[in-house]
């Protein structure tokens, strides 16, 4: 466990701790290189890209968007939540999300 | 006497060198590198760079601020309850509670759900049991999550698969037949890993980490970019993350082409123009490591073939630092100064999107 746990707290965005997985997934669904990808959710989270790592920053951006956090907060977005928030964030659509939709009946 | 800085040999073990010796080593490693992919030789400015950071007297070192990456994960989820074969630490618990460790107690920015072999052959007797494990996952969490596995186009030969060993028939001197039990395996690879991706983007992954592209040589990686380009047709939004095996694709076919491109002997500022064309978001070059020469020599050639990557990649590069590869040492527990300095390093001077 050494190995990865180095790597993350030597480079890592912190994930949900801050705004790694944001950053992740427009890399994923776009093909973004770091400065695009940064940019990208920088501009629709109203931050600066160096936010993007700042824990005391994204906490609160989490929070108030329901990106889920790191925390267990009882009542808070988790899970596909979190994500259907986080397609509206990001304005991407992720796959899983999709499909619980397909899933719902009217 | 010359003041000398603690580094490692490529197996771990620790060294001592002065700085002209850390200087002359990372030199030596980048012309290597350069000489063998004829690509660049790092300029002074990178070599200096390098030097620095592995004279930094910390055991941990960080990237400056602002200057963070995303760290993906092969394997992730098995590191919990694995065993030793997959580097896992024994903890008895399910793949979700590690992957929810990984992404609540670890701060990971993507995680992967993988079987426990590991390759994809083995996926296909149990895919019902994959497909509910990743809607599952799916419900719980938040970071990205893709399914991964090794095409492993070794486990398609005698006694393990229906066609012929290539090594077999190269040993008798049927390197046509060779050939041919290459391609056949090939194409079985493909249909196997586009069925089983088929059935795991059913069920809500984000996509899929074809992880060691190429360890069966040139075969195994056409397999694996036909996968990639039918995946990429069939789910335009779908997130796949191509890494390779090592540094060089093996001609064990020898002329094997992907688009026109013969895949052996392919350098990773070569791999990465094929990835990208074949319909991947994410390319992770792997550089072995010399367990004979130190970290120094072994930083500045990875470095080396890794900038050259990144400059000419249209896709982001998350290079591959796990026991072995990108300048990290060839060892099971490799040391945290050793990591974290090589980790900083590829991302402040080879310029990685990734790790």
């Amino acid at each position: 466990m050494g190995m990865p746990i180095a790597h993350l707290m030597t480079s890592g965005m912190s994930g949900i701790r801050a705004g790694g997985d944001l950053v992740m997934r427009m890399q994923f669904a776009k093909s973004l290189k770091i400065a695009k990808a940064k940019d990208y959710v920088a501009k629709r989270l109203g931050v600066s890209p160096v936010d993007l790592s700042d824990e005391h920053v994204m906490r609160d951006i989490r929070e108030e968007l329901g990106l889920g956090v790191i925390t267990s907060m009882a009542g808070a977005p988790k899970g596909i939540a979190a994500k259907m928030n986080i397609e509206k964030a990001l304005d991407i659509k992720i796959n899983c999300c999709e499909r619980f939709r397909r899933q719902l009946k009217d | 006497m010359a003041k000398e800085y603690a580094l490692r040999m490529g197996d771990g073990k620790r060294v001592h060198l002065t700085k002209e010796q850390i200087y002359e080593d990372v030199m030596a490693g980048s012309e290597d590198a350069a000489d063998l992919a004829d690509v660049p030789v790092l300029d002074s400015n990178d070599v200096d760079e390098i030097v620095e950071i592995l004279m930094i007297p910390g055991r941990m070192v960080g990237v400056e601020s602002g200057r963070e990456v995303p760290v993906t994960h092969d394997i992730g989820t098995l590191r919990i309850d694995g065993d030793q074969g997959n580097s896992g630490v024994g903890i008895p618990s399910s793949r979700l509670i590690g992957m929810m460790m990984h992404e609540r107690a670890f701060g990971a920015d993507s995680m992967e759900l993988g079987h426990i072999d590991y390759s994809f052959k083995p996926v296909k007797p149990v895919i019902a049991q994959e497909m509910q494990s990743m809607e599952v996952v799916q419900q719980n969490m938040i970071v990205p999550v893709v399914y991964g596995a090794m095409p492993n186009m070794g486990l398609y030969y005698r006694p393990d698969g229906p066609f012929d060993n290539p090594g077999d028939l190269m040993k008798a001197f049927k390197i046509k037949e060779a050939q041919q039990a290459t391609e056949d395996a090939a194409d079985h690879l493909t249909r196997d890993m586009v069925w089983i991706m088929q059935k795991m983007m059913k069920s809500g992954s984000d996509g899929v980490n074809f992880d060691t592209c190429g360890a069966a040589g040139d075969g195994d990686l056409y397999g694996t970019l036909r996968a990639v380009e039918a995946l990429r047709k069939e789910f335009p939004e779908m997130y796949i993350e191509t890494g390779m095996a090592g540094e060089m694709v093996l001609g064990l076919h020898g002329e094997i082409a992907y688009d026109g491109q013969v895949l052996a002997g392919l350098w990773p500022h070569q791999q990465a123009k094929l990835m990208a064309k074949a319909g991947s978001n994410i390319y992770g070059p792997a550089i072995n490591t010399n367990t004979a020469q130190t970290s120094a020599w072994n930083l500045g050639r990875a470095v080396t073939f890794v900038k050259a990557a990144v400059e000419e990649s249209p896709i982001p590069i998350h290079v591959n630092m796990g026991m072995g590869v990108g300048g990290i040492p060839m060892f099971e527990t490799p040391t945290i100064d050793a990591v974290s300095h090589a980790s900083k390093a590829m991302v402040e001077v080879a310029g990685v999107d990734g790790i």
